[in-house]
């Protein structure tokens, strides 16, 4: 009898096992079908309206006439101008935090304020920006207000990439070089940098790529959305592709809907080639001691 | 460097002390540049502070703390500043976002850790983690254009730019990061604990439930509440999709207005320097930081105070 029961019980919990496997598969599946639900929409609205007129033009009034050309060139001057100023804070930062800081309360200090630096939302940022770069240095609504911006905004990602890469280098190497002559510098210099530029390459083109989608702090800080030139100069006004896109969904006729789309295909596409390019390096350099 | 081997003796250990002290040179600046470096991060952190203090400052000598902080009336192109609208919007929004990814995400979580086979965990991780890279103005496009069309059929009362909607997607969005940091917690518990329950008998949904869960708590509450705090300062979606509206309502189906998408509106509006509303978007700002700053904390907090060791 009681061995009947227990038989019984054994099968319930291995159903409700093989129940919740499937539950547990298909919560898993609802992520996955609104990327393909994501990706087709934007295919299906936009790509009628991509095409080379969509890449050269300049903003027009006419959905069949809207282009993308300044929101492109103006994200590739951003990211021109935030990749040096950020990777080389970032980087510096990373290697004062693993090398030479003593283990004391200041260090934790600076680690804790990275870590709270990358919690803070982007438009705090934006607020940031608006304050010293457009008012106080006067800058106004200029390129180089947008790309110091959002340097600051991606630098404590880079920092933690950074660091963690520096770290995956084996103290042997190091003390290798060490214990041949060469001063401290010229280890960090030739031994421990060179090993670690794939993950802090990685990781900083990753931060990129946040940036160049990031929408929010740019319109705080004065991204223009009609713009018919491409900057020329560090205090030339401009925009970028996520704010284009922006400006096309806020208006109310359905055709710009479309445009909206052919713009997130391209901003799409250069998103996924900077992450083929992380994976590509993370691939071809994975270290291996 | 040419080596010169006409050099006598004397000239090499001259040039040898000269390029010894250009050593000593680099090896002292080169600390002091990277620490200038690494104090950049720490001023960010200080002009913030700075900013959304200053400039909150300027706007209470116009309104009260008080007023900001228990009015229900947000309009201040007519002069009420009531921030509770904006934080009853913002609630609203990270509730429904809550709803959507906390039980998928940990759902997920569980079948990439414990039910999937490696192989497939290599493939369904990294897609998982493409939507985290989705920028927020793709995710708000698709909301207004998408998903709101999709609740409109279902829910007929629904206004064109509502909470709903844009709480969903905001859910999408934090989606993959409760899933992938839960996954890390609950791959990191060792394979010895599984092995023992499931050698006393237990099914995997039992080993799951009753040991791994409980083990890696302390990483999924963490990685909760991080999503949590990335769904209040999320801007795009709500602004593009849940409408400019500040309602003190937790009605999903109405328009609403968070305290991000204000500060787009206050910052982009025909807003003067100077005036009273531009002086709110920093009094909406440190409310936001605030929130998020102590969600932050709590995560930290959490994941090391209990981290368990194995």
């Amino acid at each position: 009898m009681a061995n009947i029961m227990n038989q019984k019980r054994l099968k319930r919990r291995v159903w409700k096992n093989r129940i919740f496997k499937y539950l547990f598969f298909l919560a898993t599946m609802i992520g996955l079908v609104f990327l393909a639900l994501l990706i087709y929409r934007v295919l299906n609205q936009g790509l009628g309206y991509l095409n080379i007129d969509f890449i050269k033009n300049f903003p027009a009034p006419y959905p069949d006439k809207a282009g993308m050309f300044a929101g492109i060139m103006g994200s590739v001057f951003l990211m021109l101008l935030i990749a040096p100023i950020s990777i080389i804070l970032g980087v510096s930062t990373a290697l004062y935090l693993e090398e030479y800081a003593a283990k004391n309360r200041f260090t934790r200090f600076i680690q804790v304020n990275v870590q709270n630096l990358a919690g803070v939302p982007s438009i705090v940022y934006g607020l940031l920006g608006l304050t010293f770069f457009v008012y106080l240095f006067n800058f106004g609504y200029t390129l180089i207000a947008g790309v110091l911006t959002m340097s600051l905004l991606i630098l404590p990602v880079i920092v933690v990439a950074a660091q963690e890469a520096i770290r995956s280098v084996p103290k042997e190497l190091s003390e290798a070089s060490i214990a041949m002559g060469a001063t401290k510098w010229q280890t960090i210099w030739r031994i421990v940098l060179p090993a670690s530029i794939p993950g802090i390459l990685t990781g900083s083109i990753l931060a990129l790529s946040r940036a160049i989608g990031e929408t929010a702090p740019l319109i705080i800080v004065g991204a223009a959305t009609a713009i018919y030139t491409i900057p020329d100069s560090l205090l030339a006004k401009y925009t970028a592709m996520p704010i284009q896109i922006y400006s096309w969904t806020a208006r109310p006729q359905e055709e710009w809907q479309y445009v909206a789309g052919a713009g997130i295909i391209v901003l799409l596409i250069v998103l996924l080639f900077m992450n083929a390019i992380a994976v590509w390096i993370r691939n071809k350099f994975q270290n291996r001691y | 460097m040419k080596q010169n081997h006409t050099n006598s003796i004397q000239d090499r250990i001259a040039e040898n002390k000269a390029n010894n002290k250009r050593l000593k040179a680099t090896e002292k600046t080169v600390p002091i540049f990277l620490l200038l470096c690494a104090a950049v991060s720490v001023l960010t952190t200080i002009g913030i502070i700075f900013t959304l203090l200053r400039e909150s400052f300027t706007f209470f000598s116009d309104v009260s703390v008080l007023d900001f902080l228990t009015g229900t009336n947000w309009s201040p192109w007519t002069g009420h500043f009531g921030v509770f609208p904006l934080i009853s919007g913002t609630i609203l929004v990270t509730f429904i976002a809550a709803c959507v990814a906390l039980p998928l995400g940990v759902a997920s979580a569980i079948f990439l850790s414990e039910y999937a086979g490696d192989r497939t965990r290599r493939i369904i991780k990294p897609v998982l983690e493409v939507l985290a890279g989705i920028p927020t103005v793709v995710y708000g496009y698709f909301a207004l254009t998408f998903i709101t069309p999709i609740l409109m059929k279902i829910v007929p009362e629904l206004k064109i730019f509502n909470a709903l909607s844009a709480g969903i997607v905001v859910g999408i969005m934090i989606l993959p990061m409760v899933a992938s940091l839960s996954e890390d917690a609950m791959s990191a518990v060792p394979k010895s604990l599984r092995e023992g329950a499931l050698a006393l008998g237990a099914t995997k949904l039992e080993t799951t439930t009753k040991v791994v869960i409980p083990a890696a708590l302390s990483g999924i509450i963490a990685s909760i509440v991080l999503a949590l705090s990335r769904a209040i300062g999320e801007t795009m979606i709500v602004t593009i999709a849940a409408g400019a509206s500040p309602n003190l309502t937790f009605d999903p189906t109405q328009s609403i207005q968070t305290l991000t998408a204000f500060i787009v509106q206050g910052a982009t509006g025909d807003t003067t320097y100077g005036s009273t509303i531009y002086y709110s978007i920093y009094a909406v700002g440190i409310t936001l930081f605030v929130f998020t700053l102590i969600m932050n904390i709590i995560s930290q907090y959490v994941s090391r105070k209990f981290r368990e060791d194995y």
